[in-house]
C-alpha cells in the first residue's frame, strides 16, 4: 500500500508539541490512528491541529520543529497499516 | 528625543513612524525577513533586519532589538502594541541600556499587568470591581451570607475549577439554595474541592474603556470608547464615544480612570477597561492596558489629539500640554478592523498574495494600514490588514459615511472581514447602538444557521 503523506493545509510555522513544556504529539516510529493530531501549524497567531489522516506507523517527519511550511507541503510520512482482506 | 526605534511592524509601526516624523524625530524601523519590503521599513529613515520571519525570532527578540537600537544611535524605543509592548522586563532593559522607553515605567507595567494586583490597586483607589468572594465558600450558609453582599444574579463556580466548567447562574436566594449543593458536590467529585466562588453575573455587559494620558505627575482622560462588538474576545468594531452610557456614568467612569492612573503615577498613554451592566448602569474595573491600543484613532478623530505624538512628547520629558477642560469630544468615530480572515469559513486566517488594493478616502475617512497592491500577507503575524476609521458629526452620519467608505474598499487576493461590516451596518441593533459583549457572536451564529 502506498505511503501516506501528511500535508500542512495552511502556510505557517510547524510545531511538534502542543506547547513548549509538553511531549511531542507523535514520535517517529509510533503507531497513529487517522484522527490523531501529529503536529500544529501556527498561522496568524492561531494554531491549527493537523491530523495523521491515515492509520499506520509514522515513519518520519520531513520538517524540523519551528520550520516555516507552505500550504500543501508534506510534513510527515505514514506507512499505512495493512488490513488483510478477509 | 532625536532618534526613535519602532519595535513593531504593520500598521502600528507605520502610525508611530508618521507621528515621529511629524514631530521632527528621526526613525529606525526593525523588520523580519518576511517584512523586508514592508512600508514601515521604507517610511523610516533607517531600517535594521532583526531576524527570521517567525515573531519569536524577530519582533519578540528583545536583546536583538535593544542592540539594534544602540547600534543605530536611537535614544528612545516605542513598542507599539502586542509583541514586547507590555513586558516589564523589556521596558526595564531599554532603560538600563540608557534609552527612553515610550510607555510607563517597568514597575507600573508590572503592577497593571497582574490582574489581581491591578484589582487591588483599583479597589484601594475606590474604583468598583466586580463583586465576588475573594476565597471560595465551603457551605450553603456561607454562600447565602456572601450572596447578600454580592447581590443577584450571581455566578456560582468551582473554586478549584478552570475555564467555564460547572458554572451556574442563579437569580435569587431560592435558586442559590437549589443549586449550591449539587454544584459543590460536583466540584468535590471533579476537583477534590467542594468550595465555590460566587461572583456577580452581568447578563448584558458592555465593554467600555477610558483613554488616559499621564506625565508621571498629572493625568487627564481623553474620553471613552465602546468596544463591546467582539468575537472570541477580539474586538472587531469600536466607536467613540459609547452609545450605551449616559452622562452620569461617563463622568463617574472617566473620573475613576483618572484616579487609578494617578494612584500609580502613570506616564504615557494608557487605557482603563470597564464592564458596564446595561441594566443597572453600574460599572466595574476589569483591567488596565499600558500601551497604545489598536482602536486609539477613534479617540483621535473625536478629540483632534494625536495620542502617539503625546506619548512621544511625554516620553521626551515634556509635561502634559493639555488641561482637562481643553479636551472635548466632538461628533462620532467608528473603526472597523479589516482582517485577512474568511468569515464564510469561521474566520480562518487567510494569508497570501494580494493583487489590487483600493483604499477609501475623502472627507473624514482615515485608513491606518500597511497594505499595498501586489504585496503579500505573511502568515507569521496577526491578520489585521487595515483599520478603517470614519468620523461624522453624529452617530447616524458616521454610520452613513462608514457605508460609503466600506463600499470604496477593494482588496483582491485574500478574503477579508470588510463584507461582514457592510452587513453589520444594516442591522437595526447596530443602528440604535443597543448591543452588548455577546451580541456580535449571537449575530454570527444566527447568520451561520440561516445560511445552512
Amino acid at each position: 500500500m502506498a505511503r501516506h503523506e501528511i500535508v500542512s493545509p495552511i502556510p505557517g510555522v510547524f510545531y511538534r508539541r502542543p506547547d513548549p513544556d509538553s511531549d511531542p504529539f507523535a514520535a517517529e516510529g509510533q503507531l497513529v490512528t487517522a484522527a490523531d493530531t501529529v503536529c500544529l501549524v501556527e498561522v496568524m497567531k492561531s494554531f491549527h491541529q493537523v491530523a495523521a489522516g491515515a492509520a499506520g506507523t509514522l515513519i518520519e517527519f520531513l520538517v524540523e520543529n519551528e520550520d516555516v511550511v507552505e500550504a500543501g507541503q508534506p510534513v510527515a510520512v505514514i506507512e499505512p497499516t495493512v488490513i488483510e482482506a478477509g | 528625543m532625536k532618534r526613535l526605534l519602532v519595535a513593531n511592524r504593520g500598521e502600528i509601526a507605520v502610525r508611530i513612524i508618521r507621528a515621529a516624523r511629524d514631530l521632527g524625530i528621526a526613525t529606525v524601523a526593525v523588520h523580519s525577513t518576511a517584512d523586508a519590503a514592508a512600508p514601515h521599513v521604507r517610511l523610516a529613515d533607517t531600517a535594521v533586519e532583526i531576524g527570521p520571519s517567525p515573531a519569536g525570532k524577530s519582533y519578540l527578540a528583545a536583546d536583538t532589538i535593544i542592540e539594534a537600537a544602540r547600534a543605530a544611535g536611537a535614544d528612545a524605543v516605542h513598542p507599539g502594541y502586542g509583541f514586547l509592548a507590555e513586558r516589564a522586563a523589556f521596558a526595564a532593559a531599554v532603560a538600563d541600556a540608557g534609552m527612553v522607553f515610550v510607555g510607563p515605567d517597568a514597575s507600573v507595567i508590572d503592577q497593571m499587568g497582574d490582574k489581581v494586583r491591578a484589582r487591588q490597586v483599583a479597589a484601594a483607589a475606590g474604583i468598583p470591581t466586580i463583586p465576588g468572594t475573594a476565597a471560595g465558600v465551603a457551605d450553603l450558609a456561607a454562600g447565602v451570607a456572601a450572596a447578600g453582599e454580592i447581590g443577584y444574579p450571581l455566578m456560582l463556580k468551582a473554586a478549584a475549577g478552570g475555564g467555564g466548567r460547572g458554572i451556574r447562574v442563579v437569580d435569587d436566594e431560592a435558586g442559590l439554595r437549589e443549586a449550591f449543593g449539587t454544584a459543590s458536590k460536583e466540584a468535590a467529585g471533579a476537583f477534590g474541592d467542594g468550595r465555590m466562588y460566587l461572583e456577580r453575573y452581568i447578563r448584558r455587559a458592555r465593554h467600555v474603556e477610558v483613554q488616559v494620558l499621564g506625565d508621571g505627575a498629572d493625568v487627564v482622560h481623553v474620553g471613552e470608547r465602546e468596544c463591546s462588538l467582539q468575537r472570541r474576545r477580539q474586538k472587531m468594531v469600536e466607536e467613540a464615544p459609547s452609545p450605551g452610557i449616559d452622562a452620569d456614568v461617563r463622568t463617574a467612569m472617566t473620573a475613576a480612570a483618572v484616579r487609578l492612573a494617578r494612584a500609580v503615577g502613570y506616564r504615557s498613554a494608557g487605557t482603563v477597561e470597564f464592564l458596564v451592566d446595561d441594566e443597572t448602569h453600574e460599572f466595574f474595573f476589569i483591567e488596565a492596558n499600558t500601551r497604545i491600543q489598536v482602536e486609539h484613532p477613534t479617540t483621535e478623530l473625536v478629540t483632534g489629539i494625536d495620542l502617539v505624538a503625546e506619548q512621544l512628547r511625554v516620553a521626551a520629558g515634556e509635561p502634559l500640554r493639555l488641561r482637562q477642560d481643553e479636551i472635548a469630544a466632538r461628533g462620532w468615530a467608528i473603526e472597523f478592523r479589516v482582517c485577512a480572515e474568511d468569515p464564510a469559513r469561521d474566520f480562518l486566517p487567510a494569508p497570501g498574495r494580494v493583487g489590487r488594493v483600493l483604499l477609501p478616502a475623502g472627507p473624514w475617512v482615515r485608513v491606518d494600514t500597511w497594505l499595498e497592491p501586489d504585496s503579500a500577507v505573511p502568515p507569521f503575524y496577526d491578520s489585521l490588514l487595515a483599520k478603517l476609521v470614519v468620523w461624522g458629526e453624529d452617530r447616524h452620519s458616521a454610520i452613513r459615511r462608514s457605508r460609503r467608505a466600506l463600499g470604496e474598499l477593494t482588496v483582491e487576493g485574500v478574503p477579508t472581514t470588510a463584507g461582514l461590516f457592510a452587513d453589520l451596518l444594516e442591522e437595526p441593533w447596530f443602528g440604535t447602538g443597543t448591543f452588548h459583549t455577546g451580541t456580535l457572536e449571537q449575530w454570527l451564529r444566527d447568520r451561520r444557521e440561516a445560511a445552512s
